[in-house]
């Protein structure tokens, strides 16, 4: 075993103290996303885009170039980015409220033509940064502000599955559902992030890496319960794995 | 270059390739999208970007993507659509990014009709989108002057980082109209490596850049919104342009109009002169910044009595000209919209009448 520092933070990440709740995963997300940056070398060349939501400040956390977009538009404004510079490795970092809801119809489109930049999709079945609305990914009878007797199924329709709608599309090759809730889900997340823009970097194809993940604010729970419940509850209706991988 | 005949449409996709713009994002609308059908072809031929987009939104926030990377950017749409993209102007003049979009007008509210108007002149030049910002707006009235203004919009929108607008009226998108092509511009690549996310290698600096419209710090919002106060008014000292016509000499009436509608006045101030009235007519080349100064000073002269705001809308720069003016002369608007446009006879019996009254 090599010896010496055995942890460091990214490059790719900034030296900023991050807004987040106590037990929010966003931070395990970031980093994940900064280790493959780094991994490939490639942050002198790449532009993420924000989104509104909790990850509005997102551009504060990473240390590469960064746009941030209106809600929901951070797949068009990625379009525009990589189609006028294709060797930049351009990639969106989205919630279910600006990508599930106000987003829907730029994510599809631009999985549809295939667009070469990678989405990070974090999904918490709930809105963060205005204070625990209801999404499109909420689950049946989840308490939310907008939900205050759980969501009825009957009334809103059940949660959309975002990377199972995507993988149904032809186009679209790199299509994975990941999770950040036990250090056995990091690892594979941390592979399938790298994966995608592993892809990018091959101009390959649009490649989406969504990720359960808690918000134990606006869930009201502990982190650990929170972890629990996302486990019990999110994992069975959101299962794991590659929906779509490249021929 | 010889003169050819095109429509006003293509004209418009071919002056931005030969002012340098090779990117191009659009969605199809009544009565403009002679442009995107010109450039699916010719961004071909050019080594350059042509996507059709799934909606104006989509395609408004793929010209903020491109033109924050650093690319000179362009699209075109008509009413509906410019309200769609009217966000993402707001967006991109705060984020202080250049980008030009072309307004061929048609008539509204709501789906209106497809038929030429000016109904879009209080959205272009008073409130596009939310927030304090401005667009420079540039109203062509010939094929010609599009393709002159199209050229000069994008080093406009460089020199400021904003959006500029190329505001015309259906009938300049649809007609054909001989034009000569100015050679191409010596368009300098602009410098934008303070701020474009054009990627660290490629810029060769350590440090990122950020490219985003939020201030969270009032101070630092209000900041923002001085820097664009500022460049709004070096707009208004810089860019204002305007052409007089019959206003040489002494006039009884001055009309005020913009776009094709100000070919119609020429046509009845020339039916006027020919039965001994002497009317002027002010035309102003930009409508942000409107040309005030110029207004005020051909309003007032001696023995011009009456001023008169002639558009394709409801009485909209009229507001402009009654600010210009100052109360110094009686003002008043003729209009029609939807699609029927002010005949020189109409015209003509406004100012008379008009004239009598005053």
């Amino acid at each position: 075993m090599a010896k010496g520092k055995t942890f460091s933070k990214p490059k790719a990440l900034s030296d900023a103290h991050t807004h987040y709740c106590p037990g929010c995963t966003h931070g395990i997300i970031h980093r994940l996303v900064a280790e493959a940056i780094d991994d490939l070398g490639i942050r002198g060349r790449t532009v993420g885009v924000a989104p509104v939501g909790c990850a509005v400040l997102a551009y504060n956390y990473f240390n590469c170039d960064f746009q941030e977009a209106a809600h929901g538009r951070a797949p068009a404004m990625a379009t525009g980015i990589k189609r006028v510079r294709p060797d930049l490795m351009v990639f969106t970092y989205q919630g279910d409220g600006d990508l599930a809801s106000i987003g829907l119809g730029e994510i599809v489109h631009a999985a549809n033509r295939g667009e070469k930049f990678t989405t990070i999709f974090v999904n918490n079945a709930i809105y963060g940064m205005t204070g625990g609305q209801m999404a499109p990914t909420t689950m049946p009878d989840q308490r939310t502000t907008t939900s205050p007797f759980g969501r009825k199924a009957d009334e809103v329709g059940m949660p959309m599955r975002m990377a199972e709608l995507l993988a149904s599309l032809a186009t679209p090759a790199y299509v994975t559902r990941q999770a950040v809730l036990r250090p056995k889900h990091i690892n594979k997340a941390r592979k399938a992030i790298k994966q995608a823009f592993t892809y990018q970097v091959a101009s390959r194809c649009f490649t989406f890496v969504e990720v359960v993940s808690t918000c134990p604010t606006n869930w009201g729970m502990t982190p650990t319960d929170a972890i629990d419940w996302a486990e019990e509850t999110l994992l069975p209706y959101y299962p794991l794995g590659e929906f779509k991988v490249p021929e | 270059m010889a003169k050819v005949l095109m429509k006003g449409n293509e004209a418009i996709g071919e002056a931005a390739i030969r002012a340098g713009c090779l990117n191009y994002f659009a969605y199809p609308i009544t009565p403009q999208s002679e442009v995107a059908e010109y450039l699916s072809r010719r961004m071909g031929e050019v080594d350059g970007v042509f996507l059709q987009g799934e909606s104006e939104v989509a395609v408004s926030y793929m010209i903020f993507g491109a033109a924050g990377a650093g690319a000179r950017v362009f699209t075109t749409s008509s009413s509906p659509g410019i309200s769609l993209m009217s966000e993402a102007m707001s967006y991109i003049a705060a984020a202080q990014c250049p980008a030009v979009f072309v307004n061929i007008m048609r008539g509204g509210p709501g789906l209106g009709g497809i038929l030429p108007s000016q109904g879009d002149y209080f959205q272009a030049t008073k409130s596009v989108g939310h927030g304090d910002f401005r667009l420079l707006v540039m109203a062509p009235a010939s094929v010609q002057e599009a393709v002159e203004m199209t050229m000069q919009a994008f080093p406009l929108a460089e020199k400021y980082r904003n959006p500029v607008m190329i505001l015309g009226d259906g009938l300049i998108g649809q007609m054909m109209e001989p034009v000569e092509f100015p050679d191409h511009l010596k368009v300098e690549p602009v410098d934008n490596s303070s701020w474009a996310t054009s990627g660290m290698d490629h810029r060769g600096s350590k440090t990122r850049n950020l490219v985003k419209s939020l201030f969270l710090d009032p101070a630092a919002l209000n900041n923002n919104n001085l820097v664009l106060k500022a460049k709004y008014e070096r707009m208004q000292r810089e860019e204002v342009r305007w052409e007089t016509y019959n206003g040489d000499g002494d006039y009884d009436a001055l009309i005020v109009s913009y776009g094709t509608m100000s070919r119609v006045c020429r046509t009845a101030i020339d039916n006027m002169q020919a039965e001994g009235l002497t009317v002027a007519m002010l035309r102003p080349q930009t409508l942000f910044p409107f040309p005030e100064q110029a207004v005020y000073e051909a309003a007032t002269r001696e023995q011009c009595r009456v001023v008169i705001s002639v558009e394709m809308s409801m009485g909209q720069m009229v507001e402009d000209v009654q600010r210009s003016v100052k109360g110094h002369r009686p003002v008043q608007w003729y209009g029609k919209c939807g699609g029927e446009v002010p005949t020189p006879e109409e015209i003509v019996e406004v100012v008379t009448e008009s004239l009598a009254a005053n």
